[in-house]
């Protein structure tokens, strides 16, 4: 027998309300809402870091099909503050799958809405921009509303820190691998050590405040950025040993990451209306005319502005909005791009990245 | 670069099953797109029914047959720079590879576009093809390629059964099949050899139980490649996917499947080099990572159509872009008008396609689905829910109102779970509402859980509707009100006005491609029961076109023609059209065709919801009728008309003709009245109630008589009846196939049938044109040979139809088309029907006499007048060359099913032929169609006794000519007492070699043979099949006999020229007729 349904609601800075059903846990939450328009994915989606501090609306509306695996995972923990969905799957079908998405997210104590008119509200936060949001099943709009004006905003908030490993660590099935390359975690999925793995390289992972003397005393080949959450304007500490690190050692930067590159070469961010969340996006490569279907999610990106002077050449350009996708620099041996060639979620189209940054420390 | 430049594009040619409207949609979306470029189209197709070939749509336009040396003489004639092989389907592409090969496209220096030669037989040849997959490291199943049966047995000697058969170069799956016992093993070898054109198979290993996934893919010169859209196959490995109900995106694939077979795909393309779209379809273990590669169709297809309307991504216009050079990312995207092409739609919605199957025409055919497609077309839906889709994709298929609940009593469920067939889905149902064990279920059907879970949700949500559980969540799962009604005891009615008594309405969603993310301007609509309703009213003055629904026998893309024909005409006069259609595979649910799509079943429901959105009721109050939305019922079929009443019950405003007209044109006993009143004559006979009043109205008229159930399209149940035992059989038939419906009792008038459709502004009635039948009545209207202008009628004659035409449109009091049928019996001339609508002859007259009669209908349905437009009135004079429509059928895929013809519609599609002389014309019709005889070929004759001395002469013509003739015994003793040379065969059972041995073994080339009066005979039907299979034709009517017998005398075909359409019609119609011509074509009102 299912639980008795719960009405939730979801309450917007602006004021407006979503109502629907809460699975998951039974608790409150508070986050940036923004939408992801992936088909498939949903549960690389829940323990991707980058979703840290955010509220995900997910377009797709039938979500939960294929339940929940051991294997699709991303990071040690379900990251996300909570999820809505138009219509939760609660018998999945799949030959690995082990459990439902809504025991998942209970267990994990993060909340859920299903039920919501998720079109109209993508369509709302398109219009409006990401907008912080509250969700809960006891207390009233009002209420929630009043909350949300005590709650900093998510762009003021550090959730690196939060997402980072604690202590350096070897990715084990590296072990042994070609190159060794030092990877800074801002909240890196582990598809991305996968794929560097995959790739040849022995990976040690550092947490995201390590100095870049620290790093570089291990003696890496090379240096990989993760991807993270948040606003990376808010990274000093990150912004400083990436400087470092660039100068130092072949580098490849992954959204946040690329990020960090851009920043650390003295260009700036800016904060996108809505972002990028989504397995669609299609990334021009300005050198060879190839578009490629990229994975993205951030909320965050590179003003063009200043790149020149900086040194950079902007190397990839987002079709949709023109937006910068990835940097060259004149002398540095660095690849920086916006997009996440590890995907999962997402299109496996952009591995030639990782392939690129194996002949770069081949190079060195 | 390619501006100036002159391409040309070879059509599919007529519709048949495997083949259906997707590649008007395609071929009418490369020419516009080409033609925006600054390219010359030139456009071939054999099939008159089609948007493509319209003089607007393309730039040149030839209607001459699908054939090398016909396309060979249009080469020479227009010398085109490039061919576009890959937007006329299997058709299209095996045409342009055969040009290659003997040299043609060197020979004229035309460029293929787009996809190479070399890639198209890389694809196309399934040896070639698996050998790149292997190389690539990409999994095939095991399989061989064998040219003959030995070969097949030594495979599965090593492999084991069951196999499957697949033919190369062959399309809907025709000859394949699937081999579970050695006994099965030679003749199914054997008979996919023979269906394969290069006579080749591959036998492979049979994946039973494996999920089927199609991904729709595009690759340009610049080497970028995307997906547009991946489909999953509810109905596993074995059903084709033609034939399997089908959603979008995948729902059980997770995101590592997803990708794993997305990537595959994109490795496959690039291998290939393909510069356009592609179909992969793949096998995928549910229970592993393991996949395997199935085929490739380098090319648009009917699963590029079904990913178009589920995506709003336009394929095959920009594939069209891409062959001559264009970069995906140099190509705007149509929908958000910001983006570009070059990316990937997201779904936030869940679209469903069921196929239509041709079963209710032939109760008797195998239904069993299997490798081999049998649908005519299909149905697609889109809501937010997948349960909801589905049962809007069930309302959208048009079975005589059967929704989920319908069961039949004597199934046997499990078996019909277990191999699937056409009433599966209604079979599982029934089972799943019976108690079946899910389990049991998925382990007979092996279809994914996911799936039957849904479908045990909708039968439990039955109980809970029953017992009076939330309407609103009823309709959020896609419960009809229908089905609601009959679940709580209630009519439809009493649910839709509880429905607004409570305020639950469906809302409609935007389909834009990019799942909201971008602000999107495509007016392309569905229904979901959900909070924001992204539709407002349309503003201005608007009319709602209703469309034609899936593709069937009796009601085919023509009225897609004529829906958007309306459309266009209706944007022309300042109205704002809005279409509504449920058919994936056609222009008309192209978001650009009409200001406004709503992709919807056409039922009463939909429709109501849909005039409830675009003018609520507040509305209709404050601005009065006058400025009340209108419908446009005319033009989409049956389907169309059949919806008139319940809009008029409404109080909606019809354009056109009012249901009083269409009332007293389809209820017999009304339109006798009239007819009677007019002093129009009619073939005796009255409708009956009861088995008596039928057997007293055959005796009063006499036998034989045509009966048949009233309000029906294509001639369902009708039959000719020769005596009482005879009809009180078919009534008990006919009488459970339409229960609430009389049936009609007709003396059976054998004589010249003769076919109207005109244009009437309530004054004034303009004839285009007066075609007459090669058939005598008796052979549907649809499944005759039809010429233009006719061939034997008297003036006297001429002027009676037009009388009696002119005297009928004013009486019934139509506004707009009224298409008519007639006999003409010595002096006589009879009616024997009058549709109030459009017909399936309109596009074909509209196109040989240049008159836009869709336009002028709509035009004058809004309320202009015939004299208004500048049109003349009357009947337009006879042109100075001939046009023959001729129908084409799909027997060789309908297991079981009589080719013989009747008054029973059994045709799927139509083509033409074109030229200065009848008997030109005529010829190139037969070859369009495929009726065809090699020089010095065989043919066989089996004749009934009643049209032995009928049939002597076309006998003995062949004979003089030099044709060996055989015949079964009767028919030969007759020609031989006739001192005709004659071959005697054995009949079936007298030994062997028999007449189907004959058949079989490629004796004879071509079989005359008639039907004794009386039903199918079993040694005819023996005959007939047997033709079907070995492909050759079979001719069941004498006139179509004799009238091919005179053509095979004419001059041979390679003496045939071409011409464009325009060379032909514009001749005729000389300047001042020209002027005329150019009055009706450029007086469209409102601006
Ligand atoms: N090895 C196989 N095992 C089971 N079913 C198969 C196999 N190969 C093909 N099929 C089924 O036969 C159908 C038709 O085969 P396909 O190669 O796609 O031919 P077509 O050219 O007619 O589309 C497929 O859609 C699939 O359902
Ligand atoms: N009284 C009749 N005598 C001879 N043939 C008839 C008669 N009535 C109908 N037919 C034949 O049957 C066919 C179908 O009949 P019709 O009334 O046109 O039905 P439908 O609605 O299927 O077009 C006609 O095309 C004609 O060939
Ligand atoms: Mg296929
Ligand atoms: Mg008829």
């Amino acid at each position: 027998m299912q639980p008795e349904p719960r009405r939730a609601v979801l309450v917007l800075e602006d004021g407006s309300v979503f109502e629907g059903t809460a699975f998951g846990a039974a608790a409150d939450a508070i986050g940036e809402v923004v939408f992801s328009t992936g088909m498939t994915g949903y549960q690389e989606i829940l323990s991707d870091p980058s979703f840290r501090g955010q509220i995900v609306v997910l377009t797709y509306p039938l979500v939960g099909n294929y339940g929940i695996n051991p294997e699709d995972v991303e990071s040690r923990e379900l990251q996300l503050n909570a999820l809505i969905v138009h219509e939760l799957c609660r018998e999945p079908s799949n030959w690995r799958s082990n459990r439902s998405l809504d025991k998942h997210l209970r267990a994990a104590e993060i909340p859920a809405v299903s039920g919501v008119d998720t079109r109209a509200l993508t369509k709302h936060i398109r219009q409006a921009g990401a907008l912080m949001g509250a969700i809960s099943c006891e207390r009233g709009p009002a209420e929630l509303l009043a909350r949300l004006k005590l709650n900093p905003n998510y762009s003021a908030i550090d959730f690196v820190k939060v997402v980072s490993c604690a202590e350096p660590y070897v990715w084990e099935e590296s072990r042994g691998k070609r190159h060794r390359v030092a990877l800074v975690d801002f909240g890196v999925k582990y598809n991305l050590l996968r794929v560097l793995s995959q790739a040849g390289c022995e990976v040690t992972v550092h947490p995201c405040d390590s100095s870049a003397k620290d790093i570089l005393a291990t003696q890496p080949e090379g240096v990989v950025l993760s991807p993270g959450p948040g606003n990376p304007a808010l990274l000093d500490y990150a912004i400083e040993s990436t400087r470092a690190l660039i100068h130092a050692k072949p580098t490849l930067g992954v959204c946040l990451g690329h990020q960090l590159i851009g920043l650390a070469l003295g260009a700036s961010t800016y904060k996108l209306k809505f972002g990028h969340r989504g397995a669609n996006h299609p990334v021009l490569e300005e050198a060879t005319g190839v578009v490629r279907v990229t994975s993205q999610n951030h909320g965050f990106a590179l003003d063009r502005a200043g790149l020149a002077e900086a040194g950079a050449t902007v190397s990839h350009r987002n079709l949709n909005d023109g937006t910068v996708e990835g940097l060259r620099h004149r002398e540095l041996p660095l690849l920086s791009i916006q997009f996440h060639p590890e995907a999962s979620p997402g299109p496996n189209d952009s591995l030639n990245i990782v392939r690129q940054f194996v002949e770069l420390l081949e190079a060195a | 670069m390619s501006d100036g430049m002159k391409v040309l594009i070879i059509g599919s040619g007529p519709i048949v099953i495997g083949q259906a409207a997707e590649f008007d949609y395609a071929g009418t979306q490369a020419c516009r797109s080409l033609r925006e470029e600054g390219i010359t189209t030139v456009l071939v197709n054999s099939n008159p029914a089609t948007i493509m070939t319209d003089p607007d749509v393309a730039d040149v336009v030839y209607l001459e047959p699908l054939t090398v040396s016909f396309l060979e003489k249009i080469i020479q004639r227009e010398r085109p720079d490039g061919l576009l092989p890959t937007l006329g389907g299997q058709t299209g592409l095996n045409l342009a590879l055969e040009l290659a090969e003997h040299g043609v496209l060197e020979r004229y220096g035309v460029k293929l576009l787009g996809t190479s030669l070399d890639t198209i037989r890389k694809a196309e040849d399934r040896e070639l093809f698996k050998r790149l997959l292997l190389e690539m490291g990409e999994p095939v199943p095991d399989s061989l390629s064998v040219e003959n049966v030995d070969d097949a047995a030594r495979f599965v000697e090593r492999c084991g059964l069951p196999i499957i058969i697949r033919p190369a170069f062959t399309l809907g799956g025709t000859g394949g099949g699937v081999v579970r016992t050695q006994a099965q093993l030679s003749t199914m070898v054997q008979a996919g050899l023979d269906a394969s054109p290069i006579h080749q198979v591959l036998v492979e290993k049979y994946l039973q139980g494996w999920k089927e996934l199609e991904y729709e893919v595009m690759r340009d010169a610049g080497d970028t490649c995307i997906t547009i859209c991946n489909m999953e196959n509810i109905d596993p490995m074995g059903v084709h996917t033609g034939d399997s109900i089908v959603v979008a995106p995948s729902q059980t694939l997770t995101d590592k499947e997803h990708q794993m077979l997305r990537s595959s795909a994109l490795r496959i393309i690039r291998a290939l080099g393909i510069e356009g779209g592609c179909n992969v379809q793949f096998a995928l273990d549910p229970a592993s990572f393991n996949y395997y590669v199935i085929e490739v169709n380098p090319r648009v297809s009917r699963s590029s159509a079904l990913a178009s309307k589920a995506t709003g991504y336009p394929i095959a216009r920009v594939a069209a872009k891409i062959a001559i050079g264009k970069r995906l990312h140099e190509i705007p995207n149509a929908v958000t008008k910001e983006t570009t092409a070059a990316f990937e739609p997201a779904l936030d919605y869940c679209v469903v396609k069921i196929p239509r199957w041709p079963f209710d025409k032939f109760p008797g055919g195998d239904r069993s689905i299997g490798t081999q497609m049998k649908a005519t077309g299909e149905v697609m839906a889109i809501d937010r829910r997948f349960e909801a889709a589905l049962q809007k994709a069930v309302r959208s298929l048009e079975i005589g109102g059967r929704s989920l609940l319908w069961r039949e009593p004597g199934w046997d469920l499990p078996k019909m779970i277990g191999q699937s067939n056409d009433l599966r889905l209604w079979a599982i149902f029934a089972a799943l509402r019976d108690g079946m064990a899910l389990e049991e279920v998925h382990q007979l059907s092996g279809i994914d859980p996911w799936f039957l879970r849904a479908f045990q949700r909708l039968v439990q949500a039955e109980e809970a509707i029953s017992a009076g559980g939330s309407l609103l969540e009823a309709k959020q799962l896609g419960f009809p009100d229908a089905v609601i009604g009959e679940l709580t005891g209630k009519s439809a009615e009493s649910v839709r006005s509880e429905r607004e008594r409570l305020g639950i309405r469906p809302v409609y969603k935007m389909v834009d491609t990019c799942a909201a993310e971008f602000e999107a301007r495509t007016p392309y609509f569905y229904s979901t029961y959900d909070h924001e309703n992204e539709a407002l009213p349309t503003t201005g003055p608007a009319a709602v076109v209703l469309g034609s629904g899936p593709i069937r026998i009796g009601q085919g893309i023509e009225f897609d023609y004529c829906s958007v024909h309306s459309a266009w005409a209706l944007s022309e006069a300042g109205c704002a059209s809005i279409m509504v259609n449920s058919n994936p595979e056609t222009v008309s649910t192209d978001f650009d065709s009409s200001q406004r799509l709503y992709f919807e079943p056409l039922d009463d429901e939909s429709v109501l919801d849909i005039l409830a959105n675009e003018e609520p009721a507040t509305r209709q109050a404050e601005l009065g009728a006058q400025h009340s939305v209108q419908v446009v019922c005319q033009f989409g079929g049956q389907t169309a008309i059949n919806l008139a009443e319940a809009v008029e019950r409404a109080h909606y405003r019809i354009a056109g003709s009012q249901t009083t007209a269409i009332d007293l044109a389809e209820d017999r006993e009304k339109f006798g009245q009239l007819l009677r009143e007019l002093s129009i004559p009619q073939p005796p006979g009255a409708t009956a109630t009861t088995v008596q009043r039928a057997l007293d109205v055959a005796a009063s008229v006499g036998y034989p008589v045509l009966v048949r159930p009233s309000y029906v399209l294509g001639g369902r149940a009708m039959e000719i009846i020769y005596n009482d035992t005879q009809l009180r059989q078919y009534l008990t038939l006919a009488i459970a196939v339409s229960p609430s419906r009389p049936v009609l009792v007709d003396q059976y008038v054998e004589g010249t049938e003769v076919e109207v459709d005109l244009i009437c502004d309530g004054t004034e009635v303009l004839i285009p044109g007066i075609m007459e039948h090669i058939e005598r009545a008796g052979v549907h209207s649809g499944d005759s040979m039809a010429a233009f202008p006719p061939l034997h009628l008297t003036a006297d004659h001429v002027a009676r139809i037009v009388d009696f035409s002119t005297r009928m449109a004013l009486g019934l009091g139509i506004r707009g088309l009224l298409n008519i049928q007639y006999v003409v019996r010595g002096e006589e001339v009879l009616v024997i029907e009058a549709n109030p609508r459009s017909s399936r002859t309109v596009p074909f007259l509209s196109k040989v006499t240049e008159v836009p009669m869709v336009r002028l209908a709509t035009l004058v349905s809004l309320g202009r007048t015939l004299a208004g437009l500048g049109c003349g009135t009357g009947l337009l004079p006879p042109p100075p060359f001939a046009a023959i429509k001729a129908p084409v059928f799909s027997m060789s895929k309908l297991l079981g099913v009589d080719a013989y013809l009747g008054p029973e519609m059994k045709s799927t599609g139509e083509v033409m032929g074109i030229d200065w002389t009848v008997q030109g014309a005529i010829a190139k019709a037969f070859k369009a169609a495929g009726v065809d005889l090699p020089e010095r070929g065989a043919v066989l004759a089996s004749i009934a006794d009643r049209d032995k001395d009928a049939a002597l002469d076309t006998l003995a013509r062949l004979d003089r000519m030099g044709y060996r003739l055989f015949a079964t015994s009767g028919t030969a003793r007759f020609l031989a007492a006739h001192g005709i040379a004659v071959e005697a065969v054995r009949r079936i059972g007298e030994g062997s070699p028999d007449v189907v041995d004959a058949i079989t073994t490629g004796q004879v080339q071509a079989i005359i043979n008639t039907m004794q009066g009386g039903g199918p005979m079993k040694d005819g039907f023996e005959i007939r099949r047997a033709a079907v299979e070995a492909r050759i034709p079979c001719l069941t009517s004498l006139d179509t006999a004799r009238e091919f017998v005179t053509s095979l005398e004419g001059p041979p075909l390679r003496d045939l020229g071409v011409a464009p359409l325009t060379e032909y019609t514009r001749r005729h119609l000389g300047t001042g007729h020209d002027r005329e011509g150019q009055a009706v074509m450029g007086g469209g009102g409102g601006h």
